[in-house]
């Protein structure tokens, strides 16, 4: 003890100097030494085929701000640590991509660092891009390319200390990021190793889909089961082994397949920021695609589905009922049975039972409409009942409607109903 | 696959228990989606007022018979983030340019009468003010009188301009002062944020009070065309509305 006392400023310089210089190794093992130049031109089929994989990528629906120009950036991304203002991937030489080679575009799709050298913020989802092909990569890098130049500054971050530091963004890539490629699954089929693909990569459903612990990080990009977005209000359900929730195990493939394109099918419609996929990404997939994905989250279902159940009220479901024969039930039946395609059933859905109650509040609070795609140009709507209904109204409301007619959810309290008024997104 | 095919059978087959529950004179009947625009257009009319008639808190605007291009605007602003109300936003975030003109033209068709509105107090000199901007501007400060574009009756020109009588004091003062603090936005080049740049508050709030002292014409629709040209570029006029 007493020598290694003697040698401690050896020790104290050795774990100075290391500590450091791993947490740079980690952060950049893996990466490829960039060769090429921005001038290298891709084909017109490259071109083509980066324009549907943005699409699956959704990458507008960040690069794109609100009445903005296509990939100008801009759009602000409401995160626990602050805000993350998406840049400008126009081939723009001074404000956007000009002056990036396919090399700087595959270390960011898959290392996360631009090409300045910085380290990228995981809002933009390398830990899920990683594993798309450099072939797909360099494909997407071409369709950029191939866009009209736009000159608009980026607008730097609004993080908060510490996340604001490259060095803290280095210890949370040491900790959740490492870059890997796509690995199929040789015991499966084709259609199925290609829905894997497109889910854990380009699709990064599980940016959503999936809890993220208090520094952010999902468990990775196979874990699809369920997560609450932070700064949204919407619940993202599970979508693989949970039958209470999302998950569509049960479900025929082009049930799945006329969600994500039409954004509704027979049993469901699409809301929130799911509906944002569906416009802009899921409803320009190919039937080939979408089917392959189908038959990914067509997982196998676990058995665990617990939920809690807290009994209501009488007084509480009288006054919801009242409520709902007065402006629920001219559209969603009596019983909850809905007119679908065009209004859903609230019997039986699991969107209404679903734990925790975020979408079916948001929902009457906020209404809408289901996107307008191209296999549903006219969808019809759903009044918001925020300026209408008080927070006690709609506890009694969504209360009654989760209890009745089959239906085993558990009572929300006006507390409920207040936290998800504090929300943004469609 | 288009969605007739998901749409169809379902209808077919709510429409027959439909059917039965009728001729049963069952009480609780299934509901119907009815292929509408009145249909699909519930969304509306909670804020708005049963078929888009103004609602009676004074602040959601009237929507039906305004003019299409008009109307058509305003969609594309809450979409794009020109004009800011976020419930408004989120409610049709999601729709395209197709269905959103659909949705402007089916509310500009509604012929509806106006309901009497309770002319807003306001001192007679505030009220002379605000009938002398409105009818004659002020050259002064290169201020446009409002009929030199919203139509000497003040009942809009179709299908861009709209008309100015039958809203609320509330709501005029509102989207007045969005415009001069930059929250309320149209295309570019935008003429209506340089007129109110041009307008004090008090002259914004003798405005809104006048206009909304107004009665309604008995045949309130907008004017067929412009007679004279625009005292300033307007980007809200022009374009494409099929």
């Amino acid at each position: 003890m007493r020598r290694w006392l003697k040698h401690w400023p050896w020790a104290l310089l050795a774990v100075l100097l290391l500590v450091p210089a791993t947490l740079v190794w980690l952060n950049v093992r893996d990466e490829d030494a960039i060769v090429d130049t921005p001038d290298v031109k891709g084909t017109a089929e490259q071109v083509a085929r980066g324009e549907y994989l943005a699409r699956a990528g959704d990458c507008m629906a960040c690069h794109t701000a609100r009445g903005g120009q296509p990939y100008a950036g801009g759009r602000g991304i409401d995160t626990p640590f602050g805000i993350v203002f998406a840049p400008n991937i126009t081939p723009d030489k001074a404000t956007g991509i000009g002056e990036w080679s396919p090399g700087h575009f595959w270390r960011a799709l898959h290392n996360g660092r631009a090409r300045d050298g910085r380290l990228l913020y995981p809002a933009f989802p390398y830990p899920n891009y990683t594993r798309v092909s450099r072939e797909d990569a360099d494909a997407l890098y071409f369709y950029l390319k191939s866009l009209p130049p736009v000159q608009q500054k980026n607008q730097p971050h609004a993080l908060r200390f510490p996340y604001d530091s490259q060095i803290a963004l280095g210890v949370w890539r040491a900790l959740f990021f490492r870059p890997r490629h796509f690995e199929a699954d040789p015991a499966r089929s084709a259609v199925w190793n290609r829905g894997a693909y497109l889910v854990q990569g380009l699709g990064h459903c599980n940016a959503c889909h999936a809890a993220r612990n208090v520094l952010g990080a999902t468990s990775g990009p196979t874990d699809l089961g369920g997560g609450l977005i932070a700064a949204q209000n919407w619940y993202a359900p599970a979508l693989t082994w949970s039958p209470g929730e999302g998950g569509v195990a049960d479900w025929d493939a082009k049930d799945i397949v006329a969600l994500l394109k039409h954004g509704v099918n027979g049993k469901a419609w699409v809301k929130g920021p799911m509906a944002d996929v569906v416009l802009y990404s899921t409803q320009y997939l190919n039937d080939a695609d979408l089917h392959a994905m189908a038959i990914y989250l067509k997982a196998p279902v676990r058995e665990d589905d617990e939920r809690r159940r807290q009994p209501a009220g009488e007084a509480l479901l009288q006054h919801g009922a009242k409520l709902y024969a007065t402006h629920c039930a001219k559209c969603h039946g009596d019983k909850g049975e809905g007119a679908p395609p065009a209004y859903p059933p609230l019997a039986g859905n699991r969107a209404v039972t679903m734990e925790p109650p975020a979408n079916l509040v948001r929902m009457v609070l906020g209404g809408g409409f289901p996107p307008a795609t191209a296999g549903n140009p006219r969808p019809y709507g759903m009044a918001p009942f925020a300026m209408v209904l008080s927070n006690d109204d709609i506890s009694a409301v969504v209360t009654y409607v989760r209890t009745s007619w089959g239906n085993e959810g558990s009572m929300v309290s006006s507390f409920d109903v207040q936290r998800y008024r504090e929300g943004s997104g469609p | 696959m288009g969605l007739d095919r998901v749409a169809d059978p379902a209808l077919r087959r709510l429409a027959l228990p439909c059917l039965l529950g009728a001729a049963a004179s069952l009480a609780a009947a299934a509901p119907v989606a009815e292929d509408t625009m009145a249909q699909r257009m519930q969304a509306c009319t909670v804020c708005h007022g049963p078929s888009g008639r103004a609602a009676t808190d004074g602040y959601y605007p009237r929507i039906a018979g305004k003019p299409a291009g008009y109307l058509y605007n305003q969609l594309l602003n809450f979409r794009e983030g020109r004009r800011r109300y976020a419930p408004m936003t989120a409610l049709i975030d999601t729709l395209s340019d197709d269905y959103l003109r659909e949705v402007a033209g089916y509310f500009a068709s509604l012929d509806l009468p106006y309901a009497m509105q309770q002319p807003p107090s306001a001192p007679p000199e505030m009220l002379r003010r605000g009938e002398a901007l409105v009818m004659h501007g002020d050259a002064a400060r290169q201020l446009p009188a409002c009929v030199q574009c919203h139509g000497p009756q003040l009942t809009g020109v179709a299908p861009w301009i709209p008309g100015l009588l039958g809203l609320p004091a509330d709501y005029l003062n509102g989207q007045l002062g969005a415009w001069k603090v930059g929250i309320r936005r149209a295309q570019a080049p935008d003429c209506m944020a340089q007129v109110v740049q041009r307008m004090p508050e008090q002259d914004i709030a003798a405005v809104a009070r006048w206009l909304a002292a107004q009665p309604i014409p008995a045949n309130y629709k907008p004017a067929a065309a412009l007679t004279q040209p625009l005292p300033l570029p307007c980007g809200v006029v022009g374009g494409a509305l099929r």
